[in-house]
């Protein structure tokens, strides 16, 4: 089978260790939470750092908290699991739920975390493979090779960003805790990612993630995750969709979120296709005006288990059922 | 239970469903697997496979390789230049590449560590120079001549192109049935090739003692076949070579050839004097494969008025990959069994194989039946939905008769496939379904018939095809000797089922001594489905003979004719008097007083009048056929093109049912299999290379998405089967692709004419952007 290259492996004694040792190894050190992504990436050589420092350790990095003033607060460290079995995360941000619910097995949720999630490494179908079978392909942008084998005339690696729960952290407005060396900042996670797929995110090497907040969802929220996948379990998405409207007592929507993933390096918020469910009662006609823009937006590559037209025509599809999903309570 | 001499707690251990004796240790992780198995001073062993499809070899430098820290010895193909294949008329592979290469993935050198990662590591080490050639990836361009630019992949061959192995057969006066056909049905069909995806990935441990002797453990379902080549690729005696075959996980056809890993462990263990393993990474079981290959089907079919097959003409184009594996057998096997089922007034096959630069494709679970199998039943109910009639009743009208002959000559005896039929279409209610259900949603049907083993070995030989020892112990114990091997099948319990049942003891007393070529006799493997009715016959009088001399015994004792002794209950007792009796371990000792070690031997060589006389008349007779019938519903998402498989209803003859749990077991896991291979599971290439060679980018589906399964056991009574019984284990897989197939067509009133049916191609056919399969005309083939 293949092995796992050799390294050091250090658990974290706090938050403050962890970055201490991440900030003395630079690049040589990456932080582990449940493994699942990274181990796997390592047994393909796409990773091999002399030090790999264990986030599992840091027990206060698994709570889960809710308050009707401050809203939701995730430890980093939790499991998917356990994000998606929690009664407030389930109470007030179903699309979490069901969006950490759907991430690939119960084993792979048990040992994966959230934080791990939002982190996830990009993904690309010439990228997640053996040493043996890039150098056989001929290497890539992502890694060792100098252009991008789905987009030739690319400048930039295009590699997906699959986490299934980014796209709805989006949609909630959700912040993350980012603690370095120099303490901690806070950032929305719509600024978190950027839309490179050789560097999908603005953490920095020695910098841990520590918790990720949800403001208390405006009252009648309604959201929903839908994701399109070739089997029930066992598989990133093809497309994802994320939506989260607010109504007034009048039903009409003040507030809309539209993000997608599994479209680009960063998840993609369709800013049109929100205002045109802004303002609107949410019936058959804008949300289908809302499902075309989704579908104009977003614009899938190669580099996926579906073909590229297949993955852009379900985008409509997604979108149209993800705001129905949403609206069919209001009507 | 279990205590030597124990009355069992039935009087029949044949049909009834018992745990299985290996199942306790195969759930509680307690069965050591080959990769299970570790040995003092062990080495790992990493194989260097080629990145081009198609090159030549310039030079191989290893060197730098050798000095890395941990590394003991490498091997190139000059070491081990012997070249050997499964079928005596295709010995194209050497066990590392020589000259050239012919697929990504083709083993190009081996090295040997202390341990895996420093293997690993030290072969990305070796420096192979090529040169490469243009690649040929399908049977389009392996039909063209090869121009200048390129070079035949074997450039050996007597072809003008990559076309590896062509058959012609014709049975009857085909122009005469078509003539006779009131309509002809003429279609294309494109069965993509897929591969087995058993949970085990191949493994092998080879050991040379200090007698000079080789063990080599390995996840084979053929030691018999691998113990041959080994002593050839060698150049060792065979009675220096022991194969153990250990409980394998999982086969499907995938293991049932002697390929490089198994042979290199062999040769390093004698070059160093250490035990070596080699275990495969689940990639470079994609690139060994030996799995189904992509087929395209040419059917027509010349249909009288009252529905009758007038004449049938069978065309099929296989893409091999890169070398022979047991291609000449697929090809035939694409043309040999379609008449099986179905009574036809003339029958003409064509089939070319052809090489292209890919894995080589090989058996698995319904070894190149199952590709035209999927094509004749698609077309079936095409005829029948045109003829208007339903597809059940049609079947059973043209269905072939117990006892009879085919139109290729193929022997049939029992026959249980009108009862299948009926089954599976009266449990669904398949007539009040069919085209009457809402838009989206869909029902099929279809049928199949299997071999129980092949009727001839691989190799011509006049010996059995199975052979085994029942000995039995002074304390009741009796241990059956055979060279099957388990490829979780079940044929462990299988032969622990004839022997308990013939001996008339509990099964817990019967020990399996299996797949070990020191110790059992020669079993060809676990292929054909060939175990449980020719192992099954070879046990059966294995135990009848030694149970003659126990009757002789025990007669002797109770003062009565020896063949008034019945076996039952861990007794033998009179058939007239059943209180005069003794127990078994009582006769059996008896017997050993008198007849000195009790062992009985037994053996089963088909019979010789099951096919016709004519060249490729070899592939296709079996002592009997199994056969199926399947119901599928489906529904279908109009908009996304997902299709949800609802309900399989599969109903399968197969003969008598000696274990009926484990005959359900073979039953779900057909059903389960067959859906994958009809809506995801694709060997697709990109560039020359296997895209997706992992088992999460390679769909097989999950338990989420595996629908009811309901399992039906028809039993007939086989005149020469163990018991009664046939086959479970290929068989039911065939009519479940066309079935779901069926039943998409069904729900979305358009017919999708390749595999696996996607919900991408759902949408296409939907769009109407698909309509029939029109694949460019395939240039003559010739032999220059
Ligand atoms: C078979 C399989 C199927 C999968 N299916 C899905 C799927 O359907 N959807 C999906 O979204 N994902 C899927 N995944 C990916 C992955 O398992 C999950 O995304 C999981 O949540 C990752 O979390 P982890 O804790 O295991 O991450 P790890 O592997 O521990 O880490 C992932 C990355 O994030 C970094 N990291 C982790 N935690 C922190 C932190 N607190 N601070 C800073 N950096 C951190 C690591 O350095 C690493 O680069 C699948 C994985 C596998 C193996
Ligand atoms: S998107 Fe392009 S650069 Fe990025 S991993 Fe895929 S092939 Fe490489």
């Amino acid at each position: 089978m293949l092995r796992l290259p050799t390294f050091d492996f250090q658990p974290a004694r706090s938050v403050e260790h962890a970055v201490a040792l991440l900030a003395v190894h630079g690049n040589d050190a990456l932080p582990v939470a449940g493994g699942t992504d990274l181990y796997a990436n390592m047994k393909l050589g796409l990773f091999a750092p002399r030090l790999v420092v264990g986030l599992r350790s840091l027990t206060e990095l698994r709570r889960i908290s809710f308050d009707s003033q401050h809203g939701l607060r995730i430890g980093a460290l939790c499991s998917l699991d356990a994000v998606a079995r929690d009664s407030a995360v389930m109470a007030h941000y179903p699309a979490l739920a069901r969006a950490a619910a759907m991430v690939g097995t119960p084993e792979i949720r048990n040992m994966g975390t959230i934080g791990g999630n939002l982190c996830l490494e990009t993904r690309c179908n010439y990228y997640n493979q053996s040493a043996e079978w890039r150098k056989a392909m001929g290497h890539c942008l992502k890694r060792d090779g100098d252009i991008c084998r789905v987009a030739v005339h690319s400048p930039t690696c295009k590699a997906i960003n699959a986490s299934d729960t980014a796209p709805v952290m989006l949609a909630y407005d959700a912040r993350i805790a980012l603690v370095g060396p120099n303490g901690e900042r806070s950032i929305a996670v719509r600024d978190f990612y950027q839309n490179d797929g050789a560097h999908a995110n603005v953490k920095r090497a020695d910098e841990i993630l520590t918790e990720i907040v949800l403001p208390v969802p405006t009252s009648g929220t309604r959201s929903t995750y839908r994701k399109l996948r070739l089997r029930n379990a066992f598989d990133f998405p093809l497309v994802g969709v994320a939506v989260a409207v607010a109504t007034d007592a009048d039903g009409i929507c003040t507030q809309a979120r539209v993000v997608l993933n599994a479209v680009g390096s960063a998840p993609l918020e369709i800013v049109a296709a929100e205002s045109l469910l802004l303002g609107t009662h949410l019936r058959g006609e804008s949300t289908a005006d809302a499902a075309e823009e989704v579908f104009k937006a977003g614009k899938p590559l190669e580099n996926a288990n579906a073909g590229l037209l297949y993955r852009k025509r379900m985008l409509r599809v997604l979108a149209q059922r993800a705001l129905e999903d949403v609206v069919r309570p209001l009507h | 239970m279990g205590k030597n001499g124990a009355a069992p707690s039935q009087a029949h251990v044949v049909g009834a469903s018992l745990p299985r004796i290996d199942g306790y240790a195969k759930v509680t992780g307690a069965a050591i697997f080959a990769d299970d198995i570790a040995l003092p001073r062990m080495l790992f062993g990493k194989l260097l496979r080629s990145p081009h499809a198609h090159a030549r070899i310039l030079s191989i430098d290893y060197e730098r390789a050798l000095r890395h820290p941990g590394v003991v010895a490498v091997a190139v193909g000059g070491d081990l230049p012997a070249r050997y294949g499964i079928l005596p008329s295709a010995q194209d592979e050497t066990v590392f590449a020589i000259d050239k290469v012919r697929y990504v993935g083709e083993p190009v050198a081996g090295i040997v560590a202390e341990d895996e990662l420093a293997a690993q590591q030290a072969a990305a080490l070796i420096e192979v120079r090529y040169e490469t050639l243009p690649s040929v990836m399908s049977i389009d361009e392996a039909l063209l001549e090869v121009d200048g630019s390129g070079e035949k992949i074997h450039p050996e061959s007597r072809k003008a192109n990559n076309v590896h192995k062509e058959v012609h057969l014709t049975f009857g006066d085909l122009d005469a049935g078509f003539a006779a056909a009131e309509r002809i049905f003429d279609d294309e069909y494109f069965f993509e090739g897929n591969t087995h995806a058993a949970l085990e990935e191949h493994s092998a441990i080879a050991s040379f003692g200090a007698d000079g002797k080789l063990t080599l453990w390995s996840s084979t379902q053929t030691p018999h076949y691998l113990h041959r080549v080994a002593a050839s690729v060698l150049d060792l005696p065979a009675s220096r070579i022991r194969i153990i075959a250990p409980p394998v996980g999982g086969g499907f056809g995938g293991k049932t050839e002697p390929v490089a890993h198994e042979l290199a462990a062999a040769h390093f263990s004698r070059k160093t004097g250490r035990p070596v393993k080699f275990t495969l990474s689940r990639e470079e079981v994609f690139y060994t494969h030996r799995g189904r290959h992509p087929v395209r089907i040419h059917l027509q079919t010349g249909i009288r008025s009252d529905g009758s097959i007038a004449a049938c003409r069978l065309q099929t184009w296989l893409d091999g990959g890169g070398y022979g594996s047991y291609g000449v057998a697929t090809t035939y096997y694409t043309g040999a069994l379609l008449p099986v089922t179905y009574k036809m007034g003339a029958y003409a096959f064509d089939g070319c194989r052809v090489y292209t630069n890919k894995p080589p494709c090989g058996p698995k679970r319904g070894h190149g039946t199952t590709q035209p199998r999927y094509a004749f039943e698609s077309q079936l109910d095409e005829i029948a939905n045109a003829l208007g009639l339903d597809a059940g009743a049609y079947r059973a009208a043209i269905a072939i008769d117990p006892y009879s002959r085919t139109i290729n000559h193929l022997r049939v005896t029992s026959c249980g496939m009108r009862e299948a039929l009926s089954a599976v279409a009266e449990r669904t209610d398949y007539s009040e379904k069919h085209g009457k259900l809402a838009p989206g949603r869909g029902i099929g049907l279809a049928a199949s018939a299997y071999l129980c083993g092949a009727g001839l070995p691989i190799y011509w030989n006049p010996m059995p095809h199975s052979g085994a020892i029942v000995k039995v112990d002074r304390g009741g114990g009796v241990t059956v000797f055979c060279g099957t091997s388990d490829c979780g099948q079940g044929s462990q319990n299988m032969l622990a089922v004839i022997v308990a049942e013939t001996l008339g003891i509990d099964i817990l007393d019967v020990s399996v001594c299996a797949g070990d070529t020191d110790l059992t006799p020669v079993d060809l493997g676990s292929y054909s489905s060939r175990v449980t009715f020719m192992a099954g016959n070879a046990a059966r009088s294995a135990a009848l003979d030694v149970r003659e001399r126990i009757a002789a015994a025990a007669g002797a004792e109770l003062n009565i004719a020896p063949d008034r002794c019945v076996f039952e209950r861990g007794r033998v007792f009179d058939r007239d008097e059943p209180e005069r009796a003794l127990s078994f371990v009582d006769a059996a000792r008896a017997a050993e007083a008198s007849f000195g070690t009790l062992a009985g031997v037994g053996s089963y060589t088909p019979p010789e009048d099951l096919h016709g006389d004519f060249k490729g008349s070899g592939v296709g007779p079996s002592p009997a056929y199994s056969y199926s019938a399947c119901v599928a519903e489906v529904e279908v998402d109009f908009e996304t093109g997902e299709i949800r498989v609802e309900r399989i209803v599969l109903a399968h003859d197969c003969g008598r049912a000696l274990n009926p749990a484990i005959v359900e077991g073979q039953i779900e896991g057909s059903a389960y299999m067959g859906m994958g291979e009809a809506l995801m599971e694709e060997s697709a290439f990109r560039n020359d290379l296997h895209r997706i060679p992992n088992l999460l980018d390679y769909k097989t589906p999950t338990i989420l998405d595996t629908p009811r399964i309901e399992a039906i056991v028809i039993e007939t009574e086989e005149r020469e089967g163990p018991y009664g019984a046939k086959e479970a284990g290929e068989g039911p897989l065939n009519p479940v692709i066309p079935a779901i197939a069926n039943a998409v067509a069904d729900a979305i009133g358009a017919r999708i004419y390749a595999t696996p049916i996607t919900p991408e191609r759902v949408l296409q056919a939907l769009d109407g952007t698909t309509g029939k399969l029109r694949l460019r005309a395939p240039v003559a083939t010739r032999t220059a």
